[in-house]
């Protein structure tokens, strides 16, 4: 072609300008801790595939120089340690992407950290990926963290691995040292059940066995890591497992068209095959496959399409399609491995949302049964997760899902988990199996009881009561509380006078027994609310300590919380939202709290609140912690 | 279409059916620049038989290259879709522009600002924008489901893991998603693309004879008379194409003859520098990226 007036053009240069891909993209990450010279291989691996252009060559030469670890030599790791922080101290502290082609096939490269308090970015780089590199330091061998790296690898299904063992140069190319690493590694990871562990040894910052292979190792016959990458075979067969689609979104653009848009997950799906939702067993038959470049007569992973069904069925985002004969496993309750990946530990019983497909479900982890030591792989006792910490779980969803075990479909049997209230991704998550219904604790307890009504709104009742004067804002808090509970998918309910006073109690006044009475009904009702497994919001001045200690008493460990809502009586005062303090003050309502009627502070509330210079939202937020602590939602 | 081009089709399209069906109020950033065609395209497969279930926004400098607006508007002709021109109305009022104002302002006003504004004027949620994570180092980390605050902020050091395909959508009310769909394309498979699926791009990517003055090393196109000459500068008819497109005095054009895709491919096969080069909003620092992205920038 005829070259314009760029600066001298460069001659081509072998392998980079050609058409790419004769085989699939390959998705892989690269592991290791930065001294073992991660960053610098994949910057080397770049470079060798010629995708490092000159204005960033000269970025790079420019940038060794101010944050270069190498005295101003080239540092290949800059290229990749993108963010300000990061390079700044010399390490990789999350995923990036990188992308190269070479002449024979197209590359996205999962750069992951090495370090053990990075467990989560390592797992979420492996999970969209095939292969993955291990590096290891031919100075230091098969240290724990390769063990972990090997482990965690395995755990995300990861069946091809590349042991690159760098830094050869620095041990003399030796082939003793290699083989040693490479018998040590083998030895360790023997029941991980990789399909091939591939030993290379390499010199990132010299190319050795990179890009090409070295002359410094006549010893070492096998392919450069390149060359390797171009050729293997990693992916699974996945158009031979059985065909799940998970259903994104139901396409309806006009009165005649019906159809479900989604991706196979897995398998294939053809014009005319008996189909079923997985979780409801309606079963139908496909009519179409439709894209917007034509129907298709069948579809596989990687065609994101539209089926239409022969019949009218009732399907909606989240349900699985799969052929009537091969269909995925139902349940509300299994076994997995669960990647803590908060700082906020895992508690058992809480409800967290769970994606899994397209489905979203409350869920909770009714059992942790162990969890691994990432570096021992021994299985130590657990009552919670911590972060980067993995265990093996029970998990109950809120509604059957389908799925499938993870190391049979990657897609159907992986989850994540999500805080109810921050929404933060705090778990990933790999179905092992499904606990079958005759073994199902759930069903076991089948009797309804408080546990079981309780455990079914994914929270543990409980009685929140609002102490305080009149105008202290006690019903406005308890508004504002009820508002974001609902908003949490709790189930509430709010007492208070209005709906009290009016009915249940109507026949009751303000004298010291009235008032006794009063509280002890407005108790027992929270009881029942709370039986049934409620949240039960109780707003009342309430002035006594011993009729509050009643409430107490009829109630559970825990399931009372008293919140005194401390306003003083000038503030009320101030406010006298219904105009009664005026009223009091002029004689006409008799036994007023706080004026002519005592009001005795709680001296052992759970909380304490100040409304004086506090909206009410800050102060739900608040009591949303207190409940969160408590384990109560 | 070759398996890799297949396997980021189906990613991209995948991508938007989860944000069409996850959140309330979606739109797409048409930048109208060749990773907007690409993106535009994508979303009319993904949603065929129907349309797209959300409008365009173009956020306009009033700087753009007039055969970009004109393009834009012929496209969203064709295709009958809705398109919502935000312009920040304070920036205009203060005559902010890209020569005088300089493009850091310029850019943190009238494209930074401007955005924000216009995705809170309408309560968007979800924002589709077409940037690839290949572009620039600090978006190498950035999520294909990218959190923002209620204040449009990005917090690099605190991204949501993103596992297999499983994106977490969930959002208070206030806060917003960005959405990436063409995360894991490279500027070539854009092209190889575009040329495969016959996507019609703005013609200032090809050769053609243009009026440009050299400034400060880059050729600059006198697309109006808003470009005042200085002194000593010449307006110059040379055949030059651009490899990005943005406000026309801060995009630099390359010298080329390249008039079709081929061409277009040929050329980029052999090119020695990257895309970015041409822009001028990107070069004082690497981190800059980093820090506009922060305070919202796309």
């Amino acid at each position: 072609m005829a070259q314009a007036s760029r600066s001298a053009p460069m001659p081509a240069a072998p392998g980079a300008h050609a058409m790419p891909a004769q085989k699939g993209l390959l998705r892989f990450l690269t592991c290791g801790s930065v001294d073992d010279g991660k960053s610098t291989l994949i910057g080397r691996m770049l470079y060798d595939a010629k995708q490092i252009l000159d204005d960033q060559m000269s970025a790079l030469e420019r940038d060794s120089k101010t944050h270069g670890t190498l005295q101003g030599d080239i540092d290949f790791a800059l290229l990749v340690d993108g963010l300000e922080m990061e390079r700044e101290q010399g390490i990789t502290i999350d995923v990036a992407y990188r992308y190269f082609t070479t002449p024979r096939r197209s590359f996205i490269v999962a750069d992951t950290p090495g370090h053990e308090q990075y467990t989560r970015n390592m797992a979420t780089g492996a999970s969209n990926s095939e292969l993955a590199v291990i590096l290891i330091d031919a100075r230091k061998g098969v240290l724990v963290q390769t063990k972990r790296h090997a482990f965690i690898c395995s755990l995300l299904g990861l069946r091809h691995i590349v042991l690159a063992v760098n830094k050869i140069d620095l041990v003399g190319y030796d082939q003793a040292v290699f083989d040693q690493i490479v018998a040590d590694f083998e030895a360790f990871a023997a029941p991980l059940g990789f399909q091939t562990v591939t030993p290379i040894p390499v010199s990132a910052r010299f190319g050795d066995n990179v890009g090409a292979r070295s002359t410094n190792m006549a010893w070492y016959a096998g392919p450069a890591l390149i060359e390797y990458l171009e050729d293997v075979d990693a992916a699974a067969a996945p158009d031979e497992a059985p065909f799940r689609f998970a259903v994104q979104r139901v396409s309806r653009p006009n009165l005649d068209f019906r159809g479900f848009a989604g991706t196979p997950a897995s398998g294939r799906v053809r014009v005319g095959d008996a189909i079923v939702s997985a979780v409801s067993g309606r079963t139908s038959t496909v009519a179409r496959i439709v894209t917007a470049d034509g129907d298709l007569d069948e579809a596989t992973r990687a065609d994101a399409v539209t089926l239409v069904l022969a019949d009218e069925l009732d399907i909606a985002r989240g349900d699985v399609l799969a052929h009537v004969q091969a269909r995925p496993e139902v349940s509300d309750q299994f076994a997995a491995h669960v990647l803590w990946m908060s700082t906020e530990h895992l508690l058992p019983q809480r409800s967290y949302m769970m994606r899994i497909g397209t489905r979203w479900t409350p869920a909770s982890v009714t059992a942790i049964k162990y969890k691994i030591d990432v570096n021992t792989l021994q299985h130590l006792a657990a009552r919670n997760l911590e972060l980067n910490e993995i265990g093996v779980c029970n998990i109950a969803t809120a509604v059957p899902v389908a799925f499938d075990a993870y190391a049979e479909n990657r897609d159907t049997g992986s989850f994540i988990l999500v805080d109810r209230l921050t929404n933060e991704t705090v778990a990933a998550g790999m179905v092992t199996f499904g606990l079958r219904r005759a073994t199902n604790i759930h069903v076991e307890q089948m009797m309804v009881d408080k546990a079981a009504r309780s455990a079914a709104k994914h929270q543990k009742p409980t009685v929140i009561w609002f102490t305080g004067l009149s105008g202290s804002g006690k019903s406005t808090i308890a508004k504002h509380l009820e508002k974001r509970l609902h908003d949490n998918a709790n189930h509430t309910y709010v007492l208070d006078g209005d709906n009290i006073r009016h009915g249940l109690n109507r026949d009751l006044g303000f004298t010291d027994t009235d008032r006794v009475e009063n509280i002890r009904r407005i108790g027992e009702v929270a009881k029942l609310f709370t039986d049934a497994g409620l949240i039960v919001l109780c707003s009342f001045i309430s002035p006594f300590r011993a009729e509050r200690r009643m409430v107490r008493e009829l109630l559970g460990e825990g399931e009372f919380v008293e919140i005194y809502v401390d306003t003083s009586i000038e503030e009320c005062r101030k406010r006298d939202p219904k105009g009664l303090y005026a009223k009091a003050d002029a004689g006409k309502i008799k036994n007023f709290t706080g004026i002519d009627s005592p009001y005795e502070a709680p001296e052992n509330a759970e909380l304490v609140l100040h409304t004086d210079n506090t909206p009410p939202e800050v102060l739900v937020d608040q009591i949303i912690e207190h409940l969160r602590e408590r384990g109560r939602i | 279409m070759t398996s890799h081009l297949k396997y980021l089709e189906a990613e991209a399209i995948g991508i938007m059916r989860e944000v069409a069906a996850e959140f309330r109020k979606p739109v797409m950033l048409y930048s109208i620049g060749k990773d907007s065609s690409v993106m535009l395209h994508l979303a009319m497969k993904a949603f065929y038989p129907g349309k797209p279930p959300f409008p365009l926004m173009h956020v306009d400098t009033t700087w753009k290259f007039r055969e970009m607006i004109e393009f834009r508007d012929e496209t969203v002709k064709r295709l009958g879709l809705d398109l919502i021109v935000h312009v920040n109305p304070d920036g205009a009022a203060k005559g902010i522009d890209p020569i005088r104002s300089g493009s850091a302002l310029h850019t943190q006003v009238m494209k930074t600002e401007g955005l924000k504004q216009a995705l809170d004027l309408y309560g968007f949620d979800a924002a589709f924008g077409g940037a690839r994570r290949d572009e620039e180092k600090s978006r190498a980390k950035e999520r294909v489901f990218s959190f923002r605050s209620a204040n449009h902020v990005w917090e690099p050091r605190n991204q949501r893991p993103e596992l297999w395909h499983l994106y977490n959508t969930r959002i208070r009310s206030g806060e917003s998603i960005r959405v990436f769909p063409l995360s894991n394309w490279t500027e070539i498979d854009v092209w190889q693309y575009i040329r495969q699926e016959n996507i019609p791009v703005v013609p200032l990517y090809f050769a053609a004879h243009r009026p440009v003055v050299e400034r400060g090393g880059t050729l600059i196109m006198v697309d109006d008379h808003r470009l005042d000459l200085q002194p000593g500068e010449t307006v110059q008819q040379k055949l030059v194409r651009f490899r990005t497109l943005g406000c026309y005095p801060l995009t630099g054009a390359i010298e080329s003859t390249s008039t079709t895709l081929d061409d277009i491919i040929d050329e980029m096969l052999q090119a020695r520098t990257s895309e970015r080069q041409g822009r001028l909003i990107d070069t004082d620092d690497a981190a800059s990226m980093e820090k506009k992205k922060r305070e919202g920038y796309f």
